[in-house]
């Protein structure tokens, strides 16, 4: 009987009521149901989540602001090193060619994405399973094993495209030189993501209900206005998270312009994009506390711009 | 998963316009079918050519057409070669990507499940605040972690240890997510008060009760986790140096550099080629069988964010 009532206090704070709690003291048995474990449950996460989270973050921060002098060892600077940073020419060909990639490859993956999920959507073809799974295979693919294939793919020297242009007595496309890297860069990320893309707006077009827009298709309304006016609306919160995703992806780029830079050194030399600029400082020159600078730089920039974005549709959408 | 994948035959009406007549239709069904079948062909050529060019000698890559087979059929050779060269490093890369991905998928996908039930079923002092920055940090890029991460595990001699790769890898922000989603919707309060009413402690209850809910989200957290680390490049170049510990895509990535600074004289290439092959077939089954529980979970990632 008294187990009973003690399940029953319980209830109250273990199952999620609505019921507003009374400031009690707690006893220690409701204070070990109510805050040790549920600490208890969520320690293993919490403590991995504060070592490799928290603390790198922290850290990062902390050696940002000092710097190794040849006399006198590391000493503390404050901010000079993000005032480096922001007169930086190197970081800031990077964060250029950052911006030009996102605002270029993050929408026509999203259209892509978002075109192919629509047309699967609306019944018009009757092999789905397969345009699905094709579709989506790349992102099944390493990064790395992305890259080095497109990398084979675009050799100026046996890539098929080199070997078909010289057939028509053409020369072999520039897919590694300077003005063509980016574009490139941008069809492998593309290749890669828009499958991924594609089933998570797939999957958000077939939670909607069909009763929605039945009434409008059976009004005379094109499939085209039911997906304008209906469908793209009500999806528009997973499209927007689809496309904060992919700007946080495209601003930390590493992995292609990495392994490109194998093939093309001359063109992506060592600070092609910010993230490779903060790896080769650390890396190649340990100027470790300039390179943490940079990565919290990019950091911030990333927020800032998925921040800005949010907003921005936000209030789009309030309106 | 609430949201079943296969759509309803009724569907297929859908999109149908009444007053259309049936031919105009049937050229719309087919252009989108080809536009479709256009871009079908983009993602799955690369894939294409890596097959046709795991099956070519060393020469053959270089002067036969890229999209087609060559006379010689090598691909056992490079087999063999593939598993050879070295003394058989590839083996070892192969052991080491299953083992780092297995350990950290296992781990990273229980303890995310068990952070996922707390938060959904449990309300307790913090909850809110800390749920926020967990969330908070999914916004926040990997690489500003990445390079403080490397600094950090060599103050404490973890860097060149698999447990430099396995650890970083067990938090999962996004997992601890789509649990709590998923632990909302699946376990019901008054099954967790009937079990503490049989008188199960806490423990027990995760265990035996609620996991067994939770498992088809704990496979969903569990394949993605596998994925990322299987496919995790930036964290295993910082940590690790020793080619012996190296998972595939370092490895892969190492010959290529060997193999374009010696022009492709050697056969490296093809070796490359063949190794990227084997490396992605387990993904890709493992995708191809497991597509009830990747597509779920994408669904519930997408629905409630």
């Amino acid at each position: 009987m008294q187990k009973q009532q003690q399940v029953e206090a319980d209830r109250s704070t273990l199952a999620v009521s609505t019921v507003k709690q009374k400031p009690v003291p707690l006893s220690w048995y409701r204070w070990r149901q109510r805050v040790a474990l549920p600490y208890l449950f969520l320690a293993p996460f919490l403590l991995l989540f504060i070592l490799f989270f928290i603390l790198p973050l922290g850290y990062a921060l902390g050696i940002s602001l000092f710097a190794d002098r040849l006399v006198g060892g590391t000493v503390f600077v404050g901010s000079q090193n993000y005032l480096q940073a922001f007169q930086d020419s190197s970081f800031w060909e990077g964060v250029r060619h950052m911006l030009l990639f996102m605002v270029v490859q993050v929408p026509v993956m999203l259209c892509l994405a978002l075109t192919f999920a629509l047309l699967l959507d609306s019944g018009v073809t009757k092999l789905r399973t397969l345009f699905r799974l094709g579709f989506f295979l790349p992102y099944a693919i390493p990064s790395v094993v992305s890259a080095l294939l497109w990398g084979y793919l675009y050799s100026p020297n046996f890539g098929p495209f080199a070997q078909i242009a010289s057939s028509l007595h053409l020369p072999a496309p520039g897919f590694l030189t300077d003005s063509g890297m980016l574009a490139s860069i941008g069809n492998i990320v593309t290749w890669q993501w828009t499958g991924y893309n594609m089933i998570i707006l797939y999957a958000a077009l077939q939670a909607i209900p069909p009763e929605l827009y039945e009434a409008a298709l059976v009004d005379g309304a094109t499939g085209w206005k039911v997906a304008r006016y209906i469908k793209i609306p009500l999806i528009a919160p997973v499209l927007v998270l689809a496309c904060v995703l992919s700007i946080i992806g495209s601003l930390q780029l590493f992995t292609e312009p990495q392994l490109m830079s194998t093939l093309a050194p001359n063109v992506i030399g060592d600070h092609y994009t910010p993230n490779l600029y903060a790896y080769n400082l650390a890396f190649n020159d340990q100027q470790y506390n300039y390179s943490a600078a940079i990565s919290f730089t990019l950091g911030a920039i990333v927020f800032v711009c998925s921040y800005i974005f949010m907003f921005a549709t936000n209030r789009g959408r309030q309106r | 998963m609430a949201i079943s994948v296969n759509t309803p035959v009724s569907r297929e009406a859908h999109g149908v316009h009444p007053g259309q007549n049936k031919r105009t239709r049937r050229t719309r069904r087919g252009l989108a079918t080809a536009f479709l079948l256009v871009f079908l062909v983009y993602f799955l050529l690369p894939l294409f050519w890596l097959i046709v060019s795991a099956t070519k000698t060393n020469p053959d890559l270089f002067t036969s057409f890229g999209l087609w087979f060559s006379s010689d059929f090598n691909l056992f050779n490079n087999l063999g070669d593939l598993f050879t060269h070295d003394s058989g490093v590839f083996l070892t890369w192969l052991w080491n990507t299953a083992y780092y991905a297995t350990c950290a998928a296992v781990g990273a996908s229980l303890i995310a499940t068990l952070a996922g039930y707390v938060f959904a079923k449990f309300r307790f002092p913090g909850r809110t605040l800390v749920f926020a920055i967990i969330l908070g940090s999914i916004m926040v890029p990997s690489t500003a972690l990445a390079i403080p991460t490397y600094l950090l595990l060599s103050k404490v001699g973890l860097i060149n240890t698999p447990l430099a790769v396995v650890l970083p890898s067990l938090a999962s922000p996004f997992g601890v997510f789509l649990m709590r989603i998923y632990a909302e919707q699946a376990i019901p309060d008054e099954l967790l008060d009937a079990a503490r009413v049989d008188g199960a402690g806490e423990m027990r209850i995760f265990w035996s009760v609620a996991l067994r809910i939770l498992a088809p989200g704990f496979v969903t957290v569990l394949l993605f986790s596998f994925v990322a680390t299987w496919n995790n490049y930036f964290l295993p170049l910082l940590v690790l140096s020793d080619p012996t510990y190296y998972p595939l895509t370092l490895g892969l990535a190492s010959w290529n550099a060997q193999a374009s600074a010696n022009g492709g004289a050697q056969l490296l290439f093809t070796l490359v080629l063949t190794g990227s092959l084997i490396s992605i077939l387990p993904l890709i089954v493992a995708f191809l069988f497991l597509q009830r529980y990747w597509q779920g979970g994408l669904t519930l990632g997408s629905i409630r964010s």
